[in-house]
């Protein structure tokens, strides 16, 4: 036995450096391909900046509901509307509520996914014909324009803030390091869950042409639940725990107050975020899968 | 060594069935109706390596659908298409790394940005490193005579040169088998004859096989060989154009010149008469009847010139497609 294993142990260093440099081969050809993909995309969206201005603008309804919020609280005797230490009676005051608001835009901005229009309208011109017959998945391509979209977007969301910051200087905080690194852990994931809900919808293209009508779907209760509106914390408890058995709370709500410093069980949350991302990504390659095979290149 | 393998390979659409007007609108909204269209019928044939092969027929004819299943965009109802060793409908990596489909009304290129851009992605899709990149782009930018265009935004160029760039990101990874649908479609005839002259140069230059459509016969008599035409779905020719022309006209055109004008019944003898206009005259002959006939004309009239050639294959095959059937 020991004389078979010494035989033999050569043989398996072989093979374990040929899975090695496969490995490697593989990562630096995948790093290629995202490099070149990324960088075409961000070309693409700079030509398009003002587009990506206007739709970063276009995502100011957290500024409107804190609005609508500041105005609603009961103010304690003597004080105006809106300056109430506990707005709302949410347990928030102003500064956290207007913290917290901005920092659901901030999280909408970069976990906002519009794969299901892209998917479409290149499945209707015909587009995804040449995309499927390259060695490449095409959902890559809308994961790399995404990615594009969200660096471009990033002065305008800057710009905002500052403005922000300029009317609400009671507002302003820094937040701490750790809590940083957290918050764009979770708007990562929080974008590829919104990013694989709209693909399993996008694939849908494969069976029905007009798709993304089903994406109306998922809107509204994503608008509710995800905290985009109201903090949570307004609902009532029954349809607050209801909220968390979906992915939507993990969307805005959690990296929101992540950023903003409120206590939140970001273990609990994080491990929620893994589970939605475990249970999509295989429905998303069984649905891929099935809906190429249906698929008759329309107006190919 | 076959490349390309259909066996009765066949390809039938699910299509909506409404009828116009409004109460059509109602009944195809309450209870939705549907109809299975055969796109193509039990095709089977063979192509070897670098051949060149054109696909013919009319519109709706099977030849989109056809190239559709060999380079594994859409999976066959029946039958079976191999090519270069694989099932084309499971799209393995190795398998598209041997094939292009370029559709000429269709595009890859990134609109808004210059081809360079989409060139960059395609190299690295395809795992060439820079060197590699680089020299290809030169060899078929060179070939194809692009120059400045490729870093021109892709929406600037004209339809031709628009055309040439697909073919470049079409070919960049060099595939050993080109599907190529109407490539020179609402091209000028410049333009047309450069794709032509292009696609003869790769394939000899790199011994790619290239199956063809094309509504402009002349990409086809310049490039293809050997020709498949495909009719209602199913194969009714496969040969060269020469055959395809002795298939459908069993005749040859005569077209005389006389030294002294005609009238066509003098003619009517020798075959059908096509046209006769005092001293010219066009007869369509009997291919076994020929000699004879040629002797004969040559015999008892004053000719200034004669010609003898086959009917143009346009005509032909168009006729053919006008009638609707096949016999």
């Amino acid at each position: 036995m020991r004389a078979w294993r010494q035989e033999d142990a050569p043989r398996r260093r072989r093979s374990l450096g040929r899975l090695v440099w496969s490995l490697g081969r593989q990562l630096h050809h995948g790093g290629r391909v995202a490099r070149a993909l990324f960088s075409s995309q961000y070309a693409l969206m700079l030509e398009y900046r003002a587009e990506t201005a206007l739709w970063a603008l276009s995502g100011i309804l957290p500024f409107i509901m804190l609005g609508i919020w500041s105005q609603l609280a009961v103010p304690p005797a003597g004080l105006g509307p809106g300056q109430g230490a506990d707005a709302g009676g949410i347990g928030l005051d102003q500064v956290q509520l207007s913290r917290y608001f901005l920092c659901a835009f901030v999280a909408r901005q970069f976990s906002v996914a519009w794969v299901v229009y892209a998917f479409e309208e290149d499945a209707l011109q015909g587009r995804l014909s040449p995309y499927l017959l390259q060695p490449l998945q095409p959902l890559w391509r809308y994961v790399a324009a995404h990615l594009a979209e969200q660096v471009t977007r990033l002065p305008f969301v800057v710009l905002i803030a500052a403005v922000f910051f300029l009317l609400q200087p009671a507002a302003l905080w820094i937040p701490t390091p750790g809590r940083l690194v957290a918050t764009v852990l979770a708007i990562w994931l929080a974008f590829t869950i919104n990013f694989l809900l709209q693909s399993c919808i996008a694939i849908l293209c494969f069976w029905s042409e007009r798709a993304s009508a089903l994406e109306r779907l998922l809107f509204i209760p994503y608008l509710f639940l995800s905290g985009l509106v109201a903090p949570l914390e307004v609902f009532p408890p029954a349809l607050r725990a209801a909220a968390h058995w979906t992915p939507f709370p993990y969307m805005v709500a959690f990296p929101a107050q992540l950023l903003a410093g409120e206590a939140v069980p970001i273990a609990a949350s994080f491990a929620a975020m893994v589970g939605w991302i475990s249970l999509l990504l295989p429905i998303t390659l069984l649905l891929w899968r099935a809906g190429v095979r249906r698929y008759s290149a329309m107006g190919a | 060594m076959a490349i390309i393998r259909a066996e009765a390979l066949s390809k039938t659409y699910r299509v909506a069935d409404k009828q116009p007007g409004l109460a059509g609108t109602l009944r195809h909204f309450v209870q939705r109706r549907h109809r299975d269209v055969a796109a193509v019928k039990g095709v089977s044939f063979t192509i070897e390596a670098g051949e060149m092969v054109g696909f013919l027929g009319p519109n709706g004819a099977g030849k989109t659908t056809t190239l559709k299943m060999l380079s594994g965009l859409i999976h066959p109802s029946g039958g079976m298409a191999e090519v270069a060793g694989h099932l084309p409908q499971r799209r393995q990596a190795d398998f598209l790394r041997q094939i292009t489909l370029v559709m000429g009304q269709k595009q890859q290129l990134i609109w808004d940005l210059p081809p360079l851009d989409s060139l960059r992605v395609n190299a690295a899709v395809y795992g060439l490193d820079d060197a590699t990149a680089r020299r290809r782009i030169a060899e078929l930018a060179d070939m194809l005579e692009l120059g400045e265009e490729l870093t021109r935004p892709v929406r600037k160029l004209s339809l031709g040169q628009r055309m040439k760039a697909e073919l470049l990101a079409a070919l960049l990874h060099q595939p050993a088998v080109l599907f190529l649908d109407e490539p020179t479609l609402g091209l000028d005839i410049n333009a047309q004859a450069r794709v032509r002259a292009f696609l003869a140069d790769y394939n000899r230059r790199h011994g790619a096989t290239v199956l063809l459509t094309s509504h402009y016969l002349a990409d086809i008599t310049a490039l293809c060989p050997r020709v498949l035409l495909i009719h209602e779905g199913g194969l009714f020719h496969d040969g060269s154009l020469r055959e395809l022309s002795s298939r459908l006209a069993p005749c040859r055109l005569v077209r005389l010149e006389l030294e002294e004008p005609r009238p066509a019944a003098d003619f009517v003898r020798y075959g059908e008469v096509e046209a006769c206009d005092g001293r010219d005259v066009r007869l369509l002959v009997e291919r076994e009847r020929l000699t004879e006939v040629v002797a004969r004309l040559l015999a008892t009239l004053e000719v200034r010139d004669l010609e003898v050639s086959d009917p143009p294959i346009e005509e032909l095959i168009g006729r053919l497609f006008r009638q609707g059937a096949v016999t």
